[in-house]
């Protein structure tokens, strides 16, 4: 037995595109081999070999240092090749096109590719390409899989479970990806899902996909046991959306008022980067019970469990 | 002894009740303490109001004043306007937000509700800008500005050109339970016209607007309003067709409504004459057979709310070849009284009339204003039906005397007026 073989066969997965491919056993799954990856990365010697000799490329199409890191950290703490792809200054540049990209890495014999695209169903698009497994790490204001997963990593620490937590996420619901995924991921776990906005930052249908909508915040953060915030486009949002930062901030910002109507042992996340002053308050973004930068630690443990669990599926099946 | 005041031998009108009879009113501290019928009894120390047989009815609650307050002073100031306004019986009025700078910032409708309270003596509420500037293209912070004291939301004399915007803007205003008040006017059909299109315009040889200007745009508010919730009032209509769309809207929502000027209902385009540019308004004046269209909507309740459309212009403004003179007229001091030519002529009724001037928009604000009941604020009007009097630019209060009623006669002026149970006017040789 070498530390190669999978712990669990649970994950039959090929992809990991989204929350919504993925049943509770299989979170569950990846969140407890996730949780093994939180004393790998916190040992002195961080290395694990499971996927020595494996390529990773990262493909990112949108800029986003935070989590092309995470994804690079986790791939290298599992022996992982680990490459990154700058599409800035790459051929994508010169009019190649996202199906012409895929073909040619695929060419290059990688077993997983790390896909971030602007454009909502360019990841699964692209999967539909190569042969090798890919990983949505953000498409469009579609899904990001691997946040919700840390998120609910985060909270299970914390709260020891997910069943019957209230959790209540604000902010540009409309336009964000983390949202879509964690409703799903928190409505699959059963968690009582709500969602706090302006109307004009909630998306249509948005009573189908989260138990609770509000658009007071007060009232939304009654008794939450989880307060996730959003980050807002300013430059997207300001004068379409909502008329200014500030009047969001009046509204919509977590501050010590607002946070008062949640229970007293709520925690707050944030998937970063935060707009200080914005969305919350710098004071509560470095209190005592902000998970922010637990949340970015969790990261790497999630992506290195999806990694692990992806690739040790394809060799069972090899 | 506490403050109180009785009113006695009047014809007491409610809108809000429907009531319409002879009776006696006691006011205590500024607000409405008892309302019978006959006779009340004296209580010690009170001062009384004889008012003769004549009608007691709630202050008149005008939606649409135009102020020079800050900005454009010499036209009008907010103590100017005020004088006006009680003349004309209005006790409350909405100021529009078409001042320099615009009222688009917490700041400034603190501003003007400040200066309203120290030198006006009716009660002012200003509406704030739906967009920034009142350009529109961006949003105002609507939050703020109600928490600053806003009523309601408007571009003024401005109309929105933009559906998104103002989809966005409905949407965001009923997050904050806000009413949008606005007035429609397609900036590409309305092109370089100056008033109704028509025979006579052809034979003036003006650029006519068409009846679509105001129609398209307000199909477009209708169907904004019913898709995003918003309480969404179309500020002034003009013609049948438009009554006709606010009508259908009315049997599918209770949140549509509809305001018109007095001067679409008392005025048509032939008062325009001979380019008289006092009648050049917006919306513009139209037929006689449209002015009756109104009339008909008034009575059976398509439209809700009269308005002045007090809009004070100075003579350089109005002193132009017509097609280059501005738009508005002054009007606090003209509504009720051009108002009673429709009850005299038997047009509508007296009650429902004063329903559209008080009560009605006194409820699109969510005001405490426009009845006469317990425990309201004491704020109401003596009308004489029957006064007779000539408009007279010289003796009007305003400070702009672009009047488009100037020599009319009128049966019927308002005699005293009170705001908080305090006579704030009374015409002289009542």
């Amino acid at each position: 037995m070498t530390n190669t073989s999978p712990r669990h066969n649970a994950f039959s997965q090929k992809h990991l595109l989204g929350i919504a491919d993925l049943n509770p056993v299989e979170i569950v799954e990846l969140l407890d081999r996730a949780e093994t990856m939180v004393k790998v990365s916190r040992q002195q010697k961080k290395a694990k070999h499971t996927l020595a000799g494996r390529t990773q490329i990262n493909l990112f199409f949108e800029n986003s240092t935070r989590t092309q890191s995470s994804f690079e950290i986790a791939g290298k703490r599992l022996g992982a090749d680990v490459l990154n792809m700058a599409v800035s200054t790459s051929s994508v540049k010169k009019g190649e096109t996202l199906i012409d990209t895929a073909t040619t890495l695929n060419a290059m014999q990688p077993d997983v590719i790390v896909v971030r695209h602007a454009s909502s169903g360019a990841v699964k698009l692209l999967s539909q390409k190569v042969g090798c497994s890919v990983v949505n790490a953000g498409d469009g204001t579609h899904e990001h899989p691997t946040q919700a997963l840390l998120d609910a990593l985060t909270i299970r620490r914390h709260k020891g479970r997910l069943n019957g937590l209230t959790v209540a996420i604000c902010g540009d619901i409309a336009n964000s990806r983390v949202a879509r995924s964690n409703l799903m991921l928190l409505n699959a776990m059963n968690a009582r899902t709500r969602v706090i906005a302006p109307r004009t930052m909630l998306p249509t249908g948005i009573e189908h996909l989260a138990a609770e909508v509000f658009t007071d915040m007060e009232e939304g953060l009654k008794d939450a046991d989880v307060v996730m915030m959003l980050r807002i486009q300013r430059e997207r949002a300001a004068g379409q959306q909502i008329p200014s930062v500030r009047e969001f901030y009046r509204f919509y910002g977590l501050d010590e008022r607002k946070l008062a109507f949640a229970k007293p042992d709520a925690i707050v996340m944030h998937p970063g980067p935060m707009n200080r002053g914005v969305e919350i308050d710098p004071a509560i973004a470095d209190c005592d019970r902000s998970v922010i930068t637990e949340q970015v630690e969790m990261g790497v443990a999630v992506r290195m469990a999806v990694l692990e669990a992806l690739l040790a599926n394809d060799e069972v099946q090899a | 002894m506490s403050n109180q005041l009785v009113i006695k031998n009047a014809r007491i009108i409610d809108p809000a009740s429907n009531t319409d009879m002879h009776g006696s009113i006691l006011i205590k501290n500024g607000k409405f303490a008892k309302i019978i019928e006959g006779e009340i009894e004296l209580p010690e120390g009170a001062t009384v109001h004889d008012a003769q047989g004549r009608i007691i009815a709630p202050g008149l609650v005008d939606l649409r004043v135009f102020t020079g307050e800050p900005g454009r002073e010499y036209r009008e100031t907010l103590k100017t306007a005020s004088n006006a306004a009680a003349a004309g019986g209005v006790t409350s009025a909405l100021i529009m937000p078409d001042t320099n700078p615009v009222l688009d910032d917490a700041a400034l409708i603190d501003f003007v509700a400040r200066r309203a309270r120290d030198t006006a003596e009716i009660n002012f509420y200003p509406a704030a800008a739906i967009s920034k500037g009142l350009e529109g293209q961006d949003i105002a912070e609507f939050g703020l500005l109600k928490e600053a004291g806003a009523k309601a939301f408007t571009d003024g004399r401005n109309s929105i050109q933009n559906p998104a915007l103002l989809k966005t803007a409905f949407t965001y205003a009923q997050n904050f339970d806000m009413p949008i008040i606005h007035h429609v006017s397609d900036a590409n059909l309305t092109g370089s016209g100056v008033m109704n299109a028509g025979l006579l315009a052809t034979g003036l040889g003006l650029k006519g607007i068409p009846h679509i200007a105001e129609t398209i745009p307000l199909d477009r508010d209708v169907q904004l309003a019913e898709a995003t919730g918003v309480r969404y009032h179309a500020a002034q209509i003009s013609c049948a067709k438009s009554a006709e769309i606010i009508a259908r809207a009315k049997k599918h929502s209770k949140r549509i409504s509809a305001g018109i000027s007095i001067n679409n209902l008392c005025l048509n385009e032939n008062d325009i004459g001979d380019y008289r540019t006092f009648f050049k308004l917006a919306p513009p004046l139209r037929s006689e057979d449209e002015r009756q269209a109104m009339i008909a909507a008034l009575v059976d309740g398509t439209i809700d709310v009269i308005h002045s459309a007090h809009d004070p212009q100075d003579m350089e403004g109005k002193r132009r070849p017509f097609a280059e003179a501005v738009d508005g007229a002054v009007g606090l001091e003209t509504m009720l009284s051009a108002a009673l030519r429709l009850v005299h002529e038997e047009q509508i009724d007296l009650i429902s009339l004063l329903r559209t001037m008080s009560t009605n928009p006194a409820d699109l604000l969510g005001i405490d204003a426009g009845r006469i009941q317990k425990g309201a604020p004491a704020d109401f009007i003596e009308i004489d039906l029957d006064y007779p009097w000539v408009v007279s630019e010289n003796d009007l209060k305003s400070r702009s005397q672009n009047t488009a009623f100037e020599g009319a006669r009128f049966s019927g002026k308002v005699t005293a007026t009170f705001v908080s149970g305090t006579k704030i006017y009374e015409l002289a040789d009542a």
